[in-house]
């Protein structure tokens, strides 16, 4: 996903452009509205974060023009104050969700693509691999054409490994990807949802190999 | 902190003991008033009698022959004798020379009298007698001839009378009293009433409510209701003082935590050795409990401060918990945990909705917190008499039994919370909530299954 992030403190901008780019975003930073602004005209992005307080305006400022352009970008407001006041604020001002600092970078997601999947409007995203029909973003598996429910865990498992179908991912980066640091979790719990998610495409042609020592990969019988 | 007022004494005691004992010193004086009337009364109409028959005596004193003669008229004996059995005596003298009578009547020179009428009170032949002495000057041959006449009677018949009206009188005087003090009673009452009312319209306001005192008092009063209203103004200015500083407090310890957070995730993907990782977590797992304490303090002094200040709308509780739900379902499908809502359309409530609202989404976080994962909250809206209730399950361990009674106080977080983040001040949050829109807060498990159950009773409006 491509992300503009609107936030005055650098130290704290930085580090949030440097997490998303781990999870293989792209992150544009814009210290001031007046950049943020330079940044829309010129880039499409999939999600604005959007912080409050910054030092050429206010952000609830920026929201009411950039619904006035009839922007359609999905914006999360980032607030350092946690009052429900301030939230609903920014939610009838056209804020797509809100996050408190300091956030989770898994609620963030969760956030994100909540609004996505709510913003897509049904527009199918869909992903092939051998014959699975994959749209993460409204959480759908299609084995040729039957459809196949998952629970929410086992969809990020599966969007993890079709973002790069044949790649080894190791059990401690499928921990951290799929699960919120406070959730006390050890790396067998990954060995769980790697079998529940086995169960449920071994009728396709794709599977799950387990590569001793390293991890899995999604690959083609 | 002593909740126990230091009495010394009582207003009203005090009161009703004074007018009791003005009562008590006016009957006691109504009572010697009204014997000292009738004992002069008695007295002058027995002296009036005594004297009209010293005097008819007297006239029929007369020279005969050189000699003082005394006729004494039947009149002048039974105008005295006629109703009681009063004894009379009398006795004639002529120039200090007894004449006739009881010649041992004592005499009554030494008393005072009214023109030439001497009366004495004294004893004779053991018992009480009043006695008048009057005297006429006759004219003989060989010069004036002082006749003196002495008439007296016991004073049977007058104690008598004096012990009736005595008697009445003590009635008169105890009667005066009973009714003096039923008033002095009533009196005392109404005296303190306004202390009453006063004390009741203050103990009855909720913990928040520290408005001025607006109800009328007597002006005796007033000063003690402008130094409570200073008060309550002081001890509000310095609540608000404290919470706004706890807002202040929390706001900039959550950016830096911000950042702190992100890089304690950077690091983790970077490193490797389990050790770091279980550390970094650690470090992780510290930040959360930070900024969910900021976070809940912020609400708390939040929910503080709008309690005073309630926006009261009326609020459809279906629709309002919905959209808690909407707002958290992201959270609790990272987790797998299904949030679902069960309700019918209900009586609307009065309220702030942003309160409630809050005070949901802390519960609605404890539980999705505590519920395993994969497992679901629950969340129904009922209607038990004139309550409308908003229930949050779920299926965590639950309360220890113990605990329920204390868990609403402040930073009280329950014995099966200990390795989860929270600061504990959710259901204080919940329940400060609840109260301020004058419903109440019940902590329960749930029966045949696993699982708490936290319910919000708000009143119907």
């Amino acid at each position: 996903m491509r992300f503009l992030l609107v936030e005055d403190n650098a130290k704290l901008a930085t580090s949030i452009a440097e997490r998303l780019t781990l999870d293989g975003h792209v992150v544009d930073h814009a210290a001031e509205i007046s950049t943020a602004e330079d940044f829309i005209s010129t880039a499409d992005y999939d999600m604005i974060l959007l912080d409050i307080m910054l030092p050429d305006g206010d952000g609830r400022d920026f929201l009411n023009e950039h619904r006035g352009r009839q922007d359609d970008t999905p914006v999360i407001v980032l607030t350092a104050r946690s009052e429900v006041s301030d939230r609903v604020g920014v939610l009838d001002l056209g804020a797509d969700d809100y996050i408190t600092k300091p956030f989770d970078f898994s609620e963030l997601e969760a956030r994100c693509r909540a609004v996505m999947r709510r913003k897509s409007g049904g527009v199918t995203n869909a992903k092939r691999f051998g014959d699975l029909v994959f749209d993460s973003l409204a959480g759908t598996l299609k084995i040729g054409s039957k459809t196949v429910s998952l629970r929410n865990k086992e969809l990020r498992l599966l969007e993890i490994f079709f973002s790069a179908p044949d790649v080894i991912f190791s059990k401690t980066k499928l921990v951290d990807r799929l699960f919120s640091y406070d959730e006390d979790v050890s790396e067998n719990a990954i060995e769980v949802y790697v079998a529940r998610l086995r169960r449920h495409i071994s009728s396709s042609s794709v599977q799950i190999i387990t590569v001793r020592g390293l991890g899995y990969r999604l690959s083609l019988t | 902190m002593t909740l126990e007022a230091n009495i010394s004494g009582s207003i009203r005691r005090r009161l009703t003991l004074q007018l009791l004992g003005i009562a008590a010193v006016l009957a006691a004086l109504l009572f010697v008033m009204v014997m000292t009337y009738a004992k002069q009364v008695a007295e002058e109409s027995q002296d009036n009698i005594l004297s009209a028959s010293a005097t008819s005596i007297l006239d029929s004193a007369a020279i005969q022959s050189g000699e003082v003669t005394v006729d004494i008229p039947y009149s002048a004996l039974s105008m005295l004798g006629n109703v009681s059995d009063d004894r009379v005596f009398y006795r004639v003298m002529a120039d200090g020379k007894y004449l006739t009578g009881y010649e041992s009547l004592p005499d009554a020179y030494t008393a005072k009298g009214r023109e030439n009428h001497r009366f004495i009170t004294s004893h004779y032949l053991g018992e009480s007698i009043r006695m008048v002495s009057a005297t006429r000057r006759l004219s003989n041959a060989s010069g004036p001839v002082e006749v003196t006449v002495s008439v007296a009677q016991t004073l049977k018949r007058q104690r008598e009378t004096l012990e009736r009206i005595s008697t009445n009188a003590a009635y008169l005087g105890f009667g005066f009293f009973i009714a003096a003090a039923v008033l002095g009673v009533l009196t005392a009452q109404s005296a303190v009433r306004p202390v009453q009312t006063l004390a009741n319209s203050v103990s009855r306001r909720g913990p928040q409510d520290l408005r001025a005192v607006q109800a009328p008092v007597p002006g005796e009063m007033a000063p003690l209701v402008v130094a409570l209203n200073r008060f309550m103004a002081r001890l509000k200015k310095s609540l608000t003082r404290s919470e706004e500083f706890i807002a202040e407090a929390a706001h900039r310890i959550r950016t830096p935590l911000a950042v702190l957070r992100t890089q304690a995730e950077i690091a983790l993907r970077r490193v490797e050795r389990p050790e770091n990782r279980a550390a970094l977590k650690e470090m992780i797992r510290a930040i959360d409990e930070s900024s969910r304490a900021a976070g809940q303090l912020l609400d708390h002094a939040m929910v503080s401060f709008r309690t005073d200040h309630l926006e009261v709308k009326e609020i459809n509780l279906l629709e309002l918990a919905d959209e808690t739900l909407e707002r958290l379902r992201p959270l609790a499908e990272m987790q797998d945990k299904t949030l679902s809502l069960h309700g019918e359309e209900l009586p609307s409530i009065k309220g702030d909705a942003i309160l409630i609202q809050n005070a949901l989404s802390n519960i609605l976080d404890n539980a999705i917190k505590y519920a395993p994962q994969g497992e679901d909250v629950k969340i129904t809206v009922t209607h038990e008499d004139k309550w409308v209730v908003l229930s949050v399950y779920d299926q965590g361990p639950g309360f220890a039994p113990e605990d329920i009674e204390k868990l609403t106080e402040r930073f009280s977080r329950g014995k099966n919370a200990e390795d989860t983040v929270g600061s504990g001040l959710g259901l204080t949050i919940a329940e400060e909530v609840t109260q301020a829109h004058g419903g109440h807060l019940k902590l329960s498990n749930r029966t045949n299954v696993r699982g708490a159950c936290v319910s919000f009773y708000f009143p119907q409006s």
